[in-house]
């Protein structure tokens, strides 16, 4: 069985919780084990590194540190946002030990860089891989399906350290196994206005409808994500782009989601009813 | 009696700002075995070496210490000026109180006082000097180059026109380089193969020049005046005595779609091949990777319709062994993979290309005759987008430098391409234009406003396709706007890298390499062509990126050392070198082992009556380079190192300690 640490963050528990509900559920389907950190605080997100560089490192450090003393050694966090606060802070103090020191004293814990953090593609890439096909219930042959990665799960690379940043192509192995068609489109990595959503709704709804037009050119059904900001944006806002732009209905699906469907797990156990742009009945 | 002169000196300010030269003058004329010591301004002016000269002369001085920069800057100055007096050079030494003694300290008293010491060091060693003569070793007059491009092509002639014989060694299977592969050079827009192919005909027809092509650099020993390379010359298969060159067997080779290096990919190639149609020698070899007789046994066909029986597939690798004196590195550089740049999808999208495989498409003699079609679709496109720095520039991805030649080479392909596609429209995103140089920025403002490329100050952030055309979204920091260019064609300006062999080269050879592999200098300003091994010459960009201009111009400057060196014909050589006492050399070969240079010979001591009596070891005068090496590791003490022998080195120790 494999046993994985587990931080789902804010958004998991809130405004992405079907995101988090359907970890949950696909982690059972495929036999994991998720320990989830007891006392895990906030990333930071973006509020703390606007603030203060300290702070963004020390607020990540105390959830590794928790994990570490809680025995986790692979850390599992799907939300992008907080898989790159988690390796930033996991990097500089494995990398730099005079900042591992300045970050543990204010924590006032001691943390020895032991934890490693995978986002969701990596532990489905480590321990899904490849005999998920063999485990797919549902056939989702035929479905297209847009791998959108977003901008966190790939940047910097030099603290993700994982797939190419500018073509990346690990979600679509995923897919493929699953029985789906993942599409070679080029706006995988396109900026969907992340935060702006609330400041500039505007901007977010002129990029992300570029996005929804790429993909539904390129012949997407679906487009499946690994963040909850992007899921947010490309989900929520479909509205508002449908009444500027004329009409979109393309469900945007969490690749939990994806492969908890194609192992047989029912669409109201996945969240799938969450969804803005309706996302059930995509496999009849 | 020593009778040492001491002469101290303040260059300028340099040392007299914090050093108390007067009084280092002053307490050294006490030292015993000083006869004579003053100070003054610049010791290496005229009247400063006039100084010393008269004091030679007047005071009959035996030895002399100048306590001034690092020997370094002015050792050879100062012995100069002692043996224009009647001394021995190396009875002359200096003590470094600049370097060592007042750019390091402020306290002018810490400084003066330090300054004494260096002072009585070296007054110490010089009474214990001896006076040590010159050694004289034969040159061998030919000069080995290493590269058949531009550089090596031009030194090469260069070289063998001044009169000197001169071993051209070549990796590829023909000379002409990166040069061959261009269309037309800016900035007068000449035929590249025209200027060029003369110069490749005239290496292989001179008296003087023997060209290895197909060869490599496999092993380098010796020194200055005395190099001794082993070349391995690889298996053509192609008798090239008997080879006419006729083509036959490159008609009738069955494995006709091998990806031509020379087009960049963009043509195909035969197993049996010659790079290019004026390709020196114009004779084909056998790519043993792709060649049917050798990946399965069976074919034959070129051995059968060979006129002259000239394939043999039984070749095999030779090494020949070549005696030069001097040795031009010429081995030019390769662009970096654009494949780094997923953004811009090089390797996924046929028609980005990068900037030598547009050369290639511009060239009359490359694969589209020299209209520029794109590869995708054969179609001639409208628009193109050039992206300069792909690699250059860039910490993050690529290399911090400036590649050099890009700009220029960018402005030309603008220029070019609307030579030929006169209703096509060049884009260019660029961040600075760097064309410094004689008619450079000329030709940049020709392609901007005679051939209306448009330029824009910026980066490329993506490139993808749509609908056929390649969607190119840039930004154009002067506007502040961002641009999309839904272009045909996207040619992408690479950084010169060095060449991927340089390093195990440079390290063959003993000269050095910065952190790009690129070779070093033996100075920035004032010794450009040579490297810090003697003997060893650089031409054109496997020293850095460069143009055509100023390879040839350092390809020039490289023969001209060459036949400098070759003008005499021996060599002086200076005399500290190790010797090895007979009398008590055990023969534990620790030396011999322990020496770097393989300066350490076994010799024979035989008695009266021819007999072997014993081993010892000897030192090859002409090898040994003075390191040192033999002198501190041997175990009985039988080996002493001229003019640093242990008698000088603790006399230098003792100055300090009895003070």
């Amino acid at each position: 069985m494999t046993k994985l640490g587990y931080y789902p963050g804010c958004s998991l528990e809130g405004t992405a919780s079907d995101y988090g509900i359907s970890v949950r559920r696909m982690a059972r389907a495929l036999g994991w084990e998720l320990q989830e950190i007891e006392d895990w605080n906030c990333c930071g997100a973006t509020a703390a590194h606007q603030t203060n560089h300290l702070l963004a490192l020390s607020l990540p450090a105390r959830d590794l540190a928790l994990a570490e003393e809680q025995g986790i050694t692979e850390l599992l966090v799907p939300c992008a946002a907080c898989f790159s606060r988690l390796v930033h802070a996991n990097k500089a103090m494995q990398q730099d030990p005079e900042t591992a020191r300045e970050i543990n004293d204010i924590i006032e814990m001691n943390y020895r860089g032991t934890v490693s953090v995978l986002n969701l593609i990596e532990a489905l890439q480590k321990y899904a891989m490849p005999d998920i096909a063999g485990k797919v219930q549902r056939n989702l042959s035929g479905l297209k399906v847009a791998c959108y990665y977003g901008c966190l799960l790939l940047r910097p690379p030099k603290y993700t350290e994982f797939d190419d940043a500018e073509q990346p192509s690990s979600m679509e192995d995923i897919v493929r196994a699953l029985g789906a068609e993942p599409l070679d489109w080029p706006f995988k990595t396109e900026c969907c206005g992340a935060g702006l959503s609330m400041s500039n709704t505007g901007a977010v709804v002129d990029l992300t409808h570029k996005i929804l037009e790429n993909a539904r050119h390129h012949g997407a059904r679906v487009i499946a994500v690994a963040c909850p900001m992007c899921h947010s944006n490309l989900d929520m806002r479909q509205l508002d782009v449908s009444r500027r732009y004329g009409k979109y209905n393309i469900p945007i699906l969490f690749l939990s989601q994806l492969v908890g469907l194609a192992l047989g797990v029912s669409e109201k156990e996945l969240g799938l009813k969450k969804h803005f742009v309706k996302a059930t009945s995509i496999i009849r | 009696m020593a009778r040492i002169g001491v002469f101290v000196c303040h260059c300028g300010e340099n040392i007299a700002r914090t050093v108390d030269c007067a009084r280092v003058a002053e307490t050294a004329a006490k030292f015993p075995g000083v006869a004579h010591a003053v100070d003054y301004t610049y010791m290496c002016s005229d009247p400063g070496q006039n100084l010393i000269k008269e004091a030679i002369r007047e005071k009959r001085l035996t030895g002399v210490v100048v306590a001034a920069c690092s020997p370094r800057m002015h050792e050879p100055t100062f012995r100069r000026a002692a043996a224009e007096a009647g001394l021995n050079p190396f009875l002359c030494e200096m003590a470094n109180i600049r370097e060592h003694v007042s750019w390091v300290h402020e306290d002018r008293e810490v400084a003066t006082a330090k300054a004494i010491d260096h002072v009585r060091i070296m007054v110490e060693k010089v009474r214990h000097n001896e006076p040590l003569y010159p050694i004289r070793v034969p040159i061998t007059k030919k000069a080995l180059v290493i590269g058949g491009g531009i550089a090596g092509i031009q030194a090469a002639l260069d070289i063998a026109n001044g009169g000197q014989e001169v071993i051209l060694v070549e990796k590829e299977p023909s000379i002409g380089g990166h040069m061959a592969q261009l269309s037309e050079t800016f900035p007068t827009l000449d035929c590249s193969q025209c200027i060029l192919t003369p110069r490749m005909v005239e290496v292989a027809s001179h008296p003087n020049i023997t060209l290895y092509t197909y060869s490599e650099i496999e092993e380098v020993e010796g020194f200055i005046g005395n190099f001794e390379v082993k070349i391995r010359k690889k298996a053509r298969s192609v008798d090239l005595n008997k080879c006419t060159g006729c083509g036959l067997c490159m008609e009738k080779c069955p494995m006709k779609k091998i990806p031509s290096e020379f087009e960049c990919g963009l043509g195909a190639r035969t197993a049996i091949y010659r790079p290019f149609p004026q390709a020196v020698p114009a004779k084909p070899v056998i790519d043993r990777e792709h060649c049917l007789m050798f990946t399965r046994g069976k074919c034959g066909t070129c051995a059968k319709v060979c006129p002259t029986g000239a394939i043999n597939y039984e070749d095999q690798d030779e090494i020949v062994t070549e005696k030069v004196g001097a040795i031009v590195v010429a081995t030019g550089y390769r662009v970096m993979d654009a494949d780094l740049y997923g953004e811009y999808g090089y390797g996924k999208y046929p028609d980005v290309i990068t900037g030598m495989q547009f050369e290639r498409l511009l060239s009359a003699s490359g694969p589209t005759t020299g209209e520029v079609r794109r590869p995708s679709d054969g179609k001639i496109p409208k628009k193109v987008v050039f992206v300069q720095c792909v690699g250059s520039r860039d910490n993050a991805r690529g290399v911090p430098y400036c590649s050099k030649i890009c700009c220029m080479y960018t402005a030309k392909h603008a220029m070019l391409y609307k030579h030929k596609v006169h209703d096509g429209q060049a884009y260019v995103f660029y961040m600075d234009i760097r064309a410094g140089g004689k008619n450079y920025d000329e030709f940049v403002r020709r392609a901007i406003e005679e051939d209306d490329a448009m330029y824009y100050r910026g980066r490329v952030s993506k490139i993808y396709e749509e609908n056929g055309k390649l969607i190119v979204k840039g930004v154009d920091t002067l506007s502040g706007l961002t641009i999309q260019v839904n272009a045909d064609m996207v040619v992408l300006a690479t950084a010169v890298l060095s060449q991927e062999d340089a390093e195990p080269l440079a390290q063959k050879l003993s000269i050095s390499y910065d952190e790009y592999d690129f070779l070093t200098e033996a100075h920035p300003k004032l010794r450009p062509v040579e490297t810090n091994t003697a003997g060893i010459f650089l031409a054109g960009a496997c020293q850095a990126p460069k143009d055509i201009p100023d390879t040839v111009a350092q390809a020039g400057g490289a023969a001209s050392k060459v036949l400098g060196l070759f003008s005499s014909d021996e060599l002086e050589r200076e005399p500290v070198i190790a010797r090895v006492n007979e009398e008590t050399c055990v023969a534990c070969w620790r030396c011999y082992n322990a020496c770097p240079y393989g300066a350490i010979e076994k010799k024979e001591i035989k008695d009266r009556q021819g007999r072997a009596v014993r081993w010892v070891a000897h030192v090859n005068e002409s090898v040994c380079a003075g390191c040192g090496l033999c002198n501190a590791i041997c175990p009985s003490n039988s080996v002493e190192l001229d003019g640093f022998d242990d008698e000088q080195l603790y006399a230098e120790i003792g100055a300090l300690s009895n003070e």
